[in-house]
């Protein structure tokens, strides 16, 4: 064997990489990071949604941070903008996982997001958070999911409006997955109360004529129309409803309506009396939840910082409960941390406490049920501790860790649930 | 029969709505061939003209029927003088042309104005009662405005010495030039006219259906089709496929659903300009305008 110069110079890098090694790891090991990659659309036709998770989540690493850290090291927080596009989810996951090996990550808006970087995640053995809320069904050891799901709000909200107002339902939905599978939710939670569905109807995301419906909805003269219309141009049906004088006659209730902001889009007028259901409100009156408030608005923009709503406060609480995991566990082991959170950590945030359902990796949270008027959200019920009990239904990963599936990704009937 | 009423109502508005959101496009790329992808971001301007003026104290008749098609209008005449100008005759390039101007406008006002919906304007007239069922008293006027509308665009390009040199302009450029007439006044005034009227139609749609700054990507497909079928020949063009493409959603949506009523209007068109390659007028209406 010939040594040439190159081969010279290799070895010699190596050698003297390798006398260092200990150096660097050994200081880097007191003031070394923890690195925490949050992957969030800022712009793009997402933004509205995820500008406030994104702050939200600044602001809970920055507390974690200002009381001291975890395990004595501050936590880094790298985001990364993937513009509402899924191949730049899949590219910055890769990069989350492989180049800043990242110890957590949290991210995603869409379960179309999420189910381009779950998979990745998974091969990297990087901790994954998802916290926004979604139609259920995602059961994997590696992921947790501290958003709402349909058992959070829709099971709450129906049995209130049909004691309310009757027992037949009329839903009108947006045309995608997520619509698709709350409506099939909605059915089958009035169909159990005993009530009746008169129609289903989906709406494509750029519908913004209401008219032939609205005629169809005073034809079958339901006792309710329940809606889970999404995105700005759906915003439409509500001002027509209200235009076509049908608020009086045929009253509205929805577990999508808000989270757009779209109870200020539109006039108090033709707002007023609608019932939704979600697990967080910025008019929950508790000392903690007005703290928080107070410190969110001071923070991001005063008056004209945006509404509350649960997406922005889920990616806040879901890293402050990763967070008591981390504490809990002692350690930065992502098994030690998954069975941490799957015993008996839980997290007092605004919304009240939360905690990890060990079988399904689905938050339990606090559910509340509140009524729209003068473009505020007035509360008037609250469910304590709830379970994310439609997941469970199909998912046990205590009893089978290697499940890793979105198993209502084709609908409730794949699932063999309705 | 209250039904059948309510429901002959909604198939009219839904015709109107497809030619209030099409005339304006109809001037500007059925009369000027110029491939105006912007057009639905006039439609929106329109809206956020309207909602700034009535956050401002206007009064709302006059934010809609005044006010949006002027300021869309002058909008037009700048970006007509600054940009498309320079590029008639050259279709392709005027896609791609006013695609950039569509996507600046968005940017600005989303910078402006934010990404949110950013109107809490209602309709101004209540409901209507039809028998036993309510109707919005809005989209009966919006109906009655957009025939008002077709009248005086026919009547402007039909009787006024405008209408002529525009149509003579339109036809055969040079020649009109070597008749004396300032062809390049006649195209800025026509496209700030095809601006004008789209802002009318979105400031006049705004409270039916909000205003964000993407909204203009759920008009523009529809305003094309519409168009496109409609053929040479644009505002008889414009009507009848308005007619066609509107009842046949309006009818598809009643019986099925909204998402069969969306790919009825396109399998409809499509079968149309199968039959029809240069549209509707193509076969009839051929010697109006």
């Amino acid at each position: 064997m010939k040594a040439t110069r190159r081969t010279f110079l290799k070895g010699t890098a190596a050698t003297a990489a390798a006398l260092a090694a200990p150096a660097i790891i050994g200081r880097a090991q007191a003031a070394d990071p923890i690195k925490l990659v949050s992957i969030l659309d800022q712009s793009g036709g997402l933004d509205i949604y995820g500008r406030p998770m994104v702050s939200a989540s600044e602001m809970a690493v920055a507390e974690i941070n200002e009381a001291g850290g975890l395990l004595g090291r501050p936590v880094e927080l790298t985001m990364y903008d993937p513009q509402s596009t899924i191949q730049l989810y899949t590219q910055y996951a890769t990069q989350a996982a492989a180049s800043d090996r990242a110890d957590v990550v949290h991210a995603g808006i869409t379960s179309a997001s999420r189910e381009a970087i779950r998979p990745t995640l998974n091969r990297f053995n990087v901790l994954y958070f998802y916290n926004v809320q979604y139609e259920g069904g995602v059961c994997d050891k590696n992921t947790f999911c501290t958003g709402s799901t349909p058992a959070h709000t829709v099971e709450k909200l129906v049995p209130h409006v049909m004691n309310k107002w009757g027992k037949k339902v009329y839903i009108v939905a947006a045309d995608y997955n997520y619509g698709q599978i709350i409506a099939d939710w909605v059915q089958k939670y009035v169909a159990e109360q005993g009530g009746e569905t008169v129609a289903t109807e989906f709406f494509p995301l750029d519908v913004t004529n209401f008219g032939p419906t609205i005629q169809k909805i005073q034809a079958a003269k339901p006792d309710m129309v329940w809606s889970a219309l999404v995105g700005g141009a759906h915003i439409s049906f509500y001002r027509q409803y209200a235009a076509a004088g049908m608020k009086g006659s045929i009253p509205v209730a929805s577990t999508t309506f808000g989270l757009g902001n779209e109870h200020q889009s539109i006039s108090a007028e033709e707002g007023n009396g609608m019932l939704t259901s979600y697990t967080y409100y910025e008019e929950i009156d508790t000392p903690r939840n007005q703290a928080f408030v107070k410190r969110f608005k001071d923070q991001y923009g005063g008056a004209d910082a945006p509404y509350l709503n649960e997406l922005a406060v889920r990616s806040y609480e879901g890293i402050h409960l990763w967070a008591e995991g981390v504490k809990a566990a002692g350690t930065l082991d992502r098994m030690a941390v998954i069975e941490a959170l799957e015993g008996n950590v839980t997290y007092d945030g605004p919304s009240g406490v939360i905690s990890i359902e060990p079988t399904s990796h689905h938050a339990t949270l606090n559910a509340y049920i509140a009524e729209v008027q003068d473009q505020k959200f007035n509360v008037l019920e609250k469910f304590p501790e709830q379970k994310p009990t439609d997941t469970m239904q199909v998912c046990n990963l205590i009893e089978n860790p290697n499940q890793s599936a979105f198993l209502f990704e084709n609908g409730l009937e794949a699932a063999g649930i309705k | 029969m209250d039904l059948y009423a309510a429901l002959a109502l909604q198939i009219v508005y839904g015709v109107a709505n497809l030619v209030l959101i099409s005339l304006g496009l109809a001037i500007i790329f059925g009369m000027m061939r110029v491939i105006n992808l912007a057009h639905g971001e006039f439609l929106m301007l329109g809206g956020y003209t309207v909602v700034i003026s009535t956050n401002a104290g206007v009064n709302i008749w006059i934010a809609m029927l005044i006010l949006a098609p002027l300021v869309v209008g002058i909008i037009g005449l700048v970006v007509e003088r600054l940009m498309i100008r320079f590029l008639y005759g050259r279709m392709v390039d005027t896609l791609l042309a006013t695609w950039g101007l569509s996507l600046v406008l968005i940017g600005l006002i989303t910078t402006i104005f934010g990404a949110q919906t950013a109107t809490t304007i209602s309709p101004p007239i209540g409901a209507v009662r039809i028998g036993g069922f309510t109707s919005s008293g809005y989209e009966i006027f919006l109906i009655a405005v957009t025939a008002l509308l077709s009248i005086a665009v026919y009547a402007v390009l039909r009787y006024t010495k405008l209408g002529l040199l525009a149509r003579g302009t339109m036809q055969g450029a040079e020649i009109a030039s070597a008749l004396g007439v300032s062809t390049g006044r006649i195209y800025a005034v026509t496209f700030g006219l095809g601006a004008a009227v789209s802002g009318l139609a979105g400031g006049l749609l705004a409270p039916v259906t909000g205003v964000l700054p993407t909204i203009g990507a759920t008009y523009i497909a529809k305003a094309f089709i519409t168009v496109i079928s409609g053929g040479a020949a644009i505002l008889s063009g414009t009507l009848s496929a308005s007619a066609l493409l509107g009842s046949v959603n309006s009818v598809l949506s009643y019986v099925t659903g909204p998402t069969i009523g969306e790919v009825g209007l396109l399998v409809v068109a499509i079968v149309l300009l199968r039959l029809m390659p240069q549209g509707i007028t193509s076969k009839f209406f051929r010697k109006s305008l």
